[in-house]
């Protein structure tokens, strides 16, 4: 992806309510192109929901507007959501099945490399890899479907702390210059990866903008500075929940 | 107890050997038309709950009927499918159908509707048409709920044609029993039942293996039971 990816405007004048409950205030959230947002708030505040809706999953509340950007999204959940009735290479190419595309075979198995896997594992079912693995699986199919917008939701916080972090500074050199919202718990996470991080608080929820450490990502997990801005971070996170 | 009323199991292997080429000829055919109505009852209840998953408006429609092909019992019907159908395959393969049907088509259409929400939105994302997700994500994720159904369809499937055999036929096991039972040869309907038994549980049993083979990812906690420190 030589060029630098779009940009996107998520416009909510009145918020929005799912259910009857309101979740979010007002939003106006512009997100730059070629940088990854981070988005913390606590459990509820509706982080999932904003990424949801700039993926095109949820309908826009009237008076709302959304960037359209079907068609230029890559989506990476929680889960890593392999299917089991195909092999890893099956699940890479997925984007190209449903499609009805004929996949490129040779890219998958590039990709596969790229995130760390063998030329064995391709062929292996889902169901034989560890909770790591199958985590960069599901990063190689994103960055499979090859789009200029990425939206994360919490993609890492299902595997352990070092695998977590590997798989960070990975996912920060194969998505540079792509548009990444990162939806996220992990403060130290946001401030790694996050060219700018964003809290969402109160009820309902309205989003508000924390500076980020210096340097480009991914920035060293024991840097002073970094473990300075995670202590403020969680402060404000902690804010955010009372 | 008289011989006429409980045979011994020597009386009841002696009719077996004895009359192995009736009992087989008569077997034959209930194989067959167990099969036959495994067969289509199964591809009907995949129709229907592929119909129910892809056509939302016709639930309403389609629901009920689902439910009155289980409501009616089939004992009811069998003298009007005998009626209808003749005494021959058809009205038997008919009633072993309207058993199967139910448990095949509630099944997979239970597993149609409990697809990952997480791989829908996936799919949705990766530009997926509404017939790719059916067939592509929705249909293979169905597929362990399908077996459970096609399972139970193959225990239930003889209970249809050896009732339709009961009603009114000319061959079959279900035939055959009724024929021993006028006679008094109780140690004929014991050989009878005892075949249909085998026939049973071979069906079972190469049904779930099969579908073992066919769907190699469904969950199996039992087996990997066999690894793990079950409390007792």
């Amino acid at each position: 992806m030589a060029e630098r990816a779009p940009g996107f405007r998520i416009h909510l004048p009145e918020g929005l309510s799912l259910g009857g409950q309101p979740v979010l205030g007002p939003t106006d959230l512009s997100l730059e192109g070629g940088r990854v947002t981070a988005l913390l708030g606590p459990s509820g505040s509706g982080k999932s929901t904003l990424l949801r809706l700039a993926a095109g999953l949820l309908a826009v509340p009237a008076g709302g507007s959304v960037t359209k950007l079907a068609g230029r999204v890559a989506y990476m959940a929680q889960q890593d959501l392999l299917v089991p009735w195909r092999d890893v290479l099956g699940n890479v190419t997925m984007g190209a099945h449903l499609r009805g595309q004929a996949p490129d075979l040779a890219r998958a198995r590039a990709l596969l490399a790229e995130v760390g896997l063998a030329e064995a594992d391709a062929l292996k079912s889902p169901a034989q890899l560890s909770g790591g693995m199958r985590q960069r699986v599901a990063l190689a199919r994103t960055l499979m479907e090859d789009r200029p917008i990425v939206l994360m939701d919490e993609p890492f916080s299902a595997v352990d702390a070092p695998t977590r972090h590997r798989m960070q500074s990975l996912a920060a050199r194969l998505l540079a210059r792509r548009t990444v919202l990162l939806v996220t718990h992990d403060p130290l996470e946001a401030l790694r990866l996050a060219d700018r991080i964003l809290v969402l608080g109160g009820r309902p929820a309205t989003a508000s903008e924390v500076p980020v450490p210096a340097g480009a990502p991914p920035r060293a997990a024991g840097d002073p500075a970094l473990l300075a801005a995670q202590a403020a971070l969680l402060e404000r996170l902690a804010e955010a929940v009372s | 107890m008289p011989p006429f009323l409980l045979p011994s199991p020597m009386r009841v292997a002696s009719a077996l050997v004895d009359r192995w080429d009736i009992i087989l000829g008569h077997a034959a055919t209930t194989g067959t038309e167990i099969l036959l109505g495994l067969a289509l009852g199964s591809l009907l209840g995949c129709l229907m709950a592929l119909t129910l998953a892809a056509w939302p408006a016709g639930r309403r429609w389609l629901l009920p009927l689902l439910l009155v092909s289980q409501a009616v019992p089939v004992f009811a019907i069998a003298p009007l499918l005998v009626l209808w159908l003749g005494y021959g395959m058809a009205s038997k393969v008919a009633m072993a159908v309207m058993i199967i049907f139910f448990p095949v088509a509630t099944a997979f259409h239970d597993g149609l509707r409990r697809t990952e929400p997480g791989l829908l939105d996936l799919a949705a994302t990766m530009g997926a048409s509404r017939t790719a997700v059916l067939w592509r994500v929705r249909v293979p994720a169905a597929l362990p709920s399908l077996a459970s159904g096609l399972r139970v369809a193959a225990g239930v499937a003889p209970i249809g044609a050896v009732v339709g055999e009961w009603v009114g036929s000319s061959a079959g096991l279900g035939y055959l029993m009724l024929q021993a039972n006028g006679r008094s040869q109780a140690d004929v309907m014991f050989a009878a039942l005892f075949v249909l038994a085998v026939m049973s549980l071979a069906l079972w049993f190469s049904t779930d293996r099969l579908l073992r083979r066919a769907i190699p990812w469904q969950p199996d906690s039992l087996l990997s039971d066999q690894d793990r420190k079950v409390l007792p």
